[in-house]
C-alpha cells in the first residue's frame, strides 16, 4: 500500500512586502486508490500546497515533511519528485512555444520510465487516451498549451496523468472553467487513471460540482493555510449549502 | 513659433544615408558611426581600412536543374542593380573584386542549389555575388560558409517580376573567422523573396540585408537565427525599404546567447516610403539569454512617410528562461538540463521550420542541438563550485 504523507508542513513565499507565511502546519495522508477532496476559499493556500508538494522554487518550505512511502520528497528536485511518482495537474498550465505535444509527452514518458516507450504501444496508448478525452489528433502536432482553450488545457493535463501513470496526483482546480460536458470528460479520465493504476488523488476544488463525478473518500476544509475540518463526502454537501462562512469567522485569511 | 520639437525629427532618415561604391567616399571608421557602434573594430579594421584580395576563391556547388553558376569578369558583370554600399567595408570590397560569382535561377521549378564556400583563408579578401531569379522563376539558393575567413563581401539579389526566390546564408565558420556581408535585394512586381540568415559559427559575423520592395505587390519574408557562444560577435541589420504600393514584409529574427562576452546585435529598420500605399509590415526580434555575461542589443526602427498603410508594427524582447516553463517540464519528470534544451530548441524551431528546405532544416536542427549540448557543458562548468573560491 502506497501512501503520501504530509506532516506539519509550513510554507512561505517572498513578496514585495517581505516573507509571507501561507501554509501553517498541514497534516494529510493519502493512501493508494484514495481520493481526498480539498475545499476552501480563494487565497486559503490550496495552490501553495500543490506547488510545495511538486517543488516549485518560489515556495519555501519552513518546516514539516512530505513523504512518499517513507521517502522524503522535500529534499528532491522537481523532476526527481515526478520520477518518484508525483504528478501535479496545474490550475494554469503553461504554454511551451515550439515544443509539440507529442514530443513533450514522449520526452516526459521516457524520463519517468527511464527508457523510451516502445513505439507501437505508445502510439496506441496515446491515441486511445486522446480519443477518450475527445482531443483531436491534430493536438499532437500543436505546441504545448499554445492557443489551447481553458478546457483544452485541462484535458491536456489529464492526458498526461493517464499516460505518465503517477502514484499520486494533485489536481489543482482542474474543474474550474469547464462546462458540464468537459467536466464529465475530464472526470472520466481521472476515474480511468484511478481504476487502471490505483492512483491516489488530492483533488483541490472550490466547488462541489466535480465531486459528483469523482467521488471523494474524504473531504478536508482548508482555511488560512491549514486543514480546519475533515469528514466524509457529506461534508462537501454541507459546504455547498452553508458556504465557508462558518470557517472564516475569526480566521486570518490571506 | 514652431511647435515641433527637434528631438522628434530623425537625425538622418534611412533613405538619406550616404551610399557610394568608392571607398574613399567613406571616412575612416572611428566607432562613433551608428553602423559601427557595436562592432569590435580591432578585429575588423583590416577589412574596413586595408587592401583586400579580390581574386576568385574555389567553392563547391550542387548541379541543380534550372540554375546556373559561373564566375564573370568584373568588367562585364552587371553589378549595382540591387543596391550600393552604405558602409566602408562594403565599398572596400566593391572596389577590390576582380570576378563576380553569378548565380541564376531560370526555371519555374528550379532544384535547390547549394553553394558551399569553405576555401577562404586568413588573408583579407573581397567577394561579390549576384543572385538573379528570372521573371516567374522559382527556386532556393543556399550559401554555406565554413572554415576560416577574413572576408568582406557584397551579395546582390535580383528577384524578377512574379518570381519566388529563397536565399539562405548559413554561417558555420571557425571561431577565428571574420565575415562582413552586405546583402542588397530588389524585389520586382508581385515577386517574393524569402531571405534567411543563420549565424552559428565565426568570431565576428555581420550580415546586413537591405531589401528593396521596388515592384507593386512585392513581398519579403526575412528570417534570422543566431546562436552566440562565449566571445562571439554576431550582428544583423535587416532593412526593409517599402518603395512601391501594396508591398508586404515580415521580419522575424531570433537569437540565443550563452557564455562570457557573447554579443549579438539586431537593428531592424523599416522604411515605408511616400509611394508605398497599402503597405503591410511587421518586424520582430527576440533574444533568449542563457547565461550571465552576455549582451544582446536589439533596436527596431520604423519610419513612415505615407499615411495610407494597412499595418506597421514591431516588437523586440530580450529575456531569460521562463522559470514557469522549466517548472512545468520538470514536473513531468524531465531533467532541468533537458528542459532547458527543449525550451531553446522550441524557441529557435520557429525560424528553422520557416526555411522551406527539409534537408537544411534537418541539418540546422542538428547544428543547434550541438550548440545546446556545448552550452550545457559551459553552463554546468560555470555552476560547479570551485575549490579555491573561484578566483577568476
Ligand atoms: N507567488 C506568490 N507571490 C505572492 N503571493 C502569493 C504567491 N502565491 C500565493 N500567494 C498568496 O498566498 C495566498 C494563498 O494563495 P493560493 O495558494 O494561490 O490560494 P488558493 O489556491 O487557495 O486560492 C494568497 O494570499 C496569495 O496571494
Ligand atoms: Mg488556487
Amino acid at each position: 500500500m502506497s501512501v503520501l504523507k504530509i506532516e506539519d508542513l509550513h510554507v512561505s513565499v517572498e513578496t514585495e512586502q517581505g516573507t509571507k507565511q501561507i501554509l501553517r502546519g498541514v497534516d494529510l495522508a493519502v493512501g493508494e486508490g484514495e481520493t481526498h477532496a480539498i475545499m476552501g476559499p480563494n487565497g486559503s493556500g490550496k495552490s501553495t500546497l500543490a506547488y510545495a508538494i511538486a517543488g516549485h522554487p518560489k515556495y519555501h518550505v519552513e518546516g514539516g515533511s512530505v513523504t512518499l512511502d517513507g521517502e522524503e520528497m522535500l529534499d528532491k528536485s522537481v523532476d526527481e519528485r515526478a520520477r518518484a511518482g508525483l504528478f501535479l495537474a496545474m490550475q494554469y498550465p503553461v504554454e511551451i512555444p515550439g515544443v509539440s505535444v507529442s514530443n513533450f509527452l514522449r520526452t516526459a514518458k521516457t524520463a519517468i520510465d527511464g527508457q523510451a516507450p516502445a513505439i507501437r504501444g505508445w502510439i496506441k496508448d496515446l491515441d486511445s487516451s486522446m480519443t477518450a478525452l475527445r482531443m483531436d489528433k491534430s493536438f499532437r502536432e500543436r505546441n504545448v498549451n499554445e492557443g489551447f482553450s481553458g478546457g483544452e488545457k485541462k484535458r491536456n493535463e489529464i492526458l498526461q496523468l493517464e499516460l505518465l501513470k503517477p502514484k499520486f496526483a494533485v489536481l489543482d482546480e482542474t474543474d474550474s472553467g469547464l462546462d458540464v460536458d468537459a467536466l464529465k470528460i475530464v472526470s472520466e479520465g481521472v476515474n480511468r487513471a484511478k481504476e487502471n493504476t490505483g492512483l491516489g488523488i488530492l483533488l483541490i476544488t472550490h466547488y462541489n460540482r466535480i465531486l459528483r463525478y469523482v467521488k471523494p473518500d474524504f473531504v478536508h476544509v482548508f482555511v488560512a493555510g491549514k486543514v480546519a475540518e475533515q469528514g466524509g463526502p457529506e461534508l462537501a454537501v454541507r459546504l455547498e449549502n452553508e458556504g465557508y462562512d462558518r470557517f472564516l469567522q475569526g480566521a486570518n485569511v490571506g | 513659433m514652431a511647435l515641433a520639437s527637434p528631438s522628434l525629427v530623425p537625425v538622418q532618415t534611412r533613405s538619406e544615408r550616404p551610399s557610394s561604391t568608392d571607398v574613399s567616399d567613406f571616412p575612416a571608421v572611428t566607432g562613433r558611426e551608428f553602423e559601427w557602434k557595436f562592432a569590435p573594430l580591432d578585429r575588423i579594421r583590416h577589412l574596413t581600412e586595408g587592401a583586400l584580395d579580390g581574386g576568385p576563391v574555389a567553392f563547391q556547388y550542387s548541379e541543380s536543374a534550372g540554375t546556373s553558376v559561373e564566375w564573370v569578369d568584373r568588367a562585364t558583370a552587371v553589378v549595382g542593380v540591387a543596391g550600393t554600399p552604405e558602409d566602408r567595408a562594403s565599398a572596400n570590397a566593391w572596389g577590390a573584386v576582380e570576378k563576380v560569382l553569378t548565380i541564376t535561377v531560370s526555371s519555374e521549378e528550379a532544384e535547390e542549389l547549394l553553394v558551399r564556400r569553405e576555401h577562404f583563408d586568413r588573408s583579407p579578401r573581397a567577394a561579390h555575388v549576384v543572385i538573379e531569379a528570372l521573371p516567374n522563376s522559382s527556386g532556393t539558393v543556399i550559401l554555406e560558409h565554413r572554415g576560416d575567413a577574413e572576408l568582406s563581401e557584397n551579395v546582390e539579389i535580383v528577384v524578377g517580376e512574379g518570381a519566388q526566390l529563397t536565399v539562405v546564408t548559413v554561417q558555420e565558420w571557425a571561431d577565428s573567422a571574420v565575415h562582413l556581408s552586405s546583402h542588397f535585394a530588389t524585389v520586382g512586381r508581385d515577386a517574393n523573396l524569402r531571405h534567411v540568415i543563420v549565424s552559428l559559427g565565426g568570431g565576428v559575423v555581420r550580415v546586413n540585408p537591405s531589401i528593396h520592395l521596388a515592384g507593386q505587390g512585392s513581398s519579403t519574408d526575412a528570417f534570422g537565427l543566431y546562436f552566440a557562444d562565449a566571445g562571439q560577435y554576431l550582428e544583423q541589420r535587416p532593412y526593409i525599404d517599402h518603395q512601391a504600393a501594396n508591398t508586404r514584409s515580415r521580419v522575424n529574427y531570433k537569437g540565443a546567447l550563452q557564455g562570457a562576452k557573447a554579443h549579438t546585435v539586431w537593428v531592424g529598420d523599416v522604411l515605408i516610403g511616400p509611394h508605398a500605399d497599402g503597405t503591410d509590415s511587421y518586424e520582430q526580434n527576440r533574444n533568449l539569454v542563457l547565461s550571465d555575461g552576455t549582451r544582446a542589443d536589439s533596436i527596431p526602427n520604423l519610419e513612415i512617410e505615407t499615411g495610407n498603410i494597412v499595418g506597421a508594427g514591431h516588437a523586440s524582447s530580450t529575456g531569460r528562461f521562463d522559470d514557469e516553463q522549466l517548472f512545468y517540464l520538470q514536473s513531468r519528470g524531465i531533467s532541468e538540463e533537458e528542459a532547458r534544451r527543449l525550451v531553446v530548441r522550441g524557441f529557435l524551431a520557429e525560424i528553422i521550420t520557416q526555411i522551406g528546405s527539409p534537408a537544411l532544416e534537418e541539418r540546422l536542427t542538428a547544428a543547434v542541438e550541438a550548440e545546446l549540448v556545448e552550452a550545457e557543458v559551459v553552463r554546468a562548468a560555470a555552476a560547479a563550485p570551485t575549490l579555491d573560491g573561484g578566483a577568476a
